[in-house]
């Protein structure tokens, strides 16, 4: 920590804006994605391992079932969440321009969202 | 972006070397961090050979025998010399502790002590821990209460509520832990830091304050509270042996557990 060169108290200094009252929805949904990617991921490897069999009129019969479409799109869109919060917990970590930061955390998030809303047609696109 | 390379005036060097007197058998070298504000050079590491045959067993023994015999102008903090007051916690082996707690056959081949990492150095040993107090007053840590005290009585806590303090009014603030956390090398300035997270949930956890939900909002933040990402090292270096992790989580739970 470097020492500042402004003329505050070290106790204003501590206080600083104040306590943002949040932080904690982002901590608790990091959580509870991560606990349900380990579910999700685990039903992802068993549907590659079916899909390795099949031809492509299979494949398509399988990811166009209404329950492996559902799981697909939950697996995508509950992965690009997490990644949107765990990327933030990184910028937050490591970057400590505000600036840089804070438009790194939005450019992330719209990126994720483009991929996510590709990824959640292109499922649809198969399934219906 | 966080620092990763230490800046061109604080590059260490090797200093000066001071041998152990001709009649010791049994030596050790101490190899110490040497910096002074008073001229323009970088800091540097001077060893001193310690016969270990004169000295107590500690660290500490040796490092006040160093300043006593071989170089009075060693700085570091010391008080108690039995792990109560918290001053001399120091880098000794690559790890944070306290110096009078650690014991000099501990560590094998020569002892590296260096201050206590990522914090401004005063001078040698002794790092400028300003910020970590004023974090520390800013968790306000004292029972407050609104009910006036009882008539001549102390206000009464259950033994099991009192059992509920244990592990956390142990902790004698020598932020060790503090400063061998990652987060808090990183984000500091914002992030409240294992030592002082933990005296905050120790007034949290007293079934006498009635300000718990004041507490709990006061450390509902992204940096203050949450940058703790469960890296344990507080736990693995404090010389008092207590998990200021634990209590972070438990701060957490609380967080979660008042939702709903």
């Amino acid at each position: 920590m470097l020492k500042s060169n402004n003329m505050k108290t070290p106790l204003a200094q501590a206080r600083g804006l104040g306590a943002a009252k949040s932080g904690l929805s982002h901590w608790w949904h990091q959580r509870l994605t991560a606990i349900a990617m380990v579910g999700l991921a685990a039903w992802m490897c068993a549907l590659v391992v079916m899909l390795a069999g099949t031809d492509f009129d299979g494949a398509m019969a399988l990811l166009s079932h209404p329950f492996n479409a559902a799981i697909l799109i939950l697996f995508v869109g509950i992965g690009f969440w997490h990644s949107a919060l765990g990327l933030q917990v990184v910028l937050e970590d490591y970057v400590a321009h505000e600036g840089v930061r804070l438009t790194m955390i939005i450019a992330i998030r719209m990126a994720l969202i483009l991929l996510g809303a590709i990824s959640v047609l292109s499922l649809l696109k198969i399934a219906l | 972006m966080a620092q990763f390379s230490l800046p061109e005036n604080s590059k260490v060097s090797k200093g000066n070397h001071h041998a152990a007197p001709d009649t010791a058998s049994r030596t050790k070298t101490f190899n110490i961090y040497r910096w002074s504000p008073d001229d323009d050079e970088n800091p540097r590491i001077d060893s001193y050979e310690v016969d270990l045959d004169d000295c107590g067993p500690m660290v500490l023994d040796a490092l006040i025998k160093i300043k006593n015999e071989v170089d009075s102008g060693l700085t570091f903090r010391r008080s108690c010399r039995e792990g109560i007051c918290g001053s001399c916690s120091m880098n000794v082996d690559g790890g944070n502790t306290l110096a009078c707690l650690k014991a000099i056959d501990e560590v094998k081949g020569e002892v590296n002590i260096y201050p206590l990492p990522h914090m401004p150095v005063v001078k040698d040993l002794v790092p400028d821990l300003t910020h970590a107090y004023a974090q520390l007053t800013s968790v306000e840590p004292w029972l407050k209460t609104e009910t006036p005290d009882p008539e001549g009585r102390e206000r009464k806590q259950s033994p099991a509520e009192r059992d509920e303090l244990d592990g956390l009014w142990e902790c004698v603030l020598c932020f060790s832990c503090t400063t061998s956390c990652p987060s808090y090398w990183w984000n500091g300035d914002r992030y409240l830091g294992p030592a002082v997270l933990l005296q905050a949930y120790r007034w949290i956890a007293d079934s006498r304050d009635e300000f718990t939900g004041e507490r709990l909002d006061a450390l509902e933040d992204p940096f203050r509270l949450y940058r703790c990402h469960t890296i344990m090292n507080c736990a693995k270096t404090c010389p008092k042996g207590l998990n200021p992790g634990k209590a972070i989580g438990e701060i957490k739970k609380l967080m979660v557990q008042r939702q709903g």
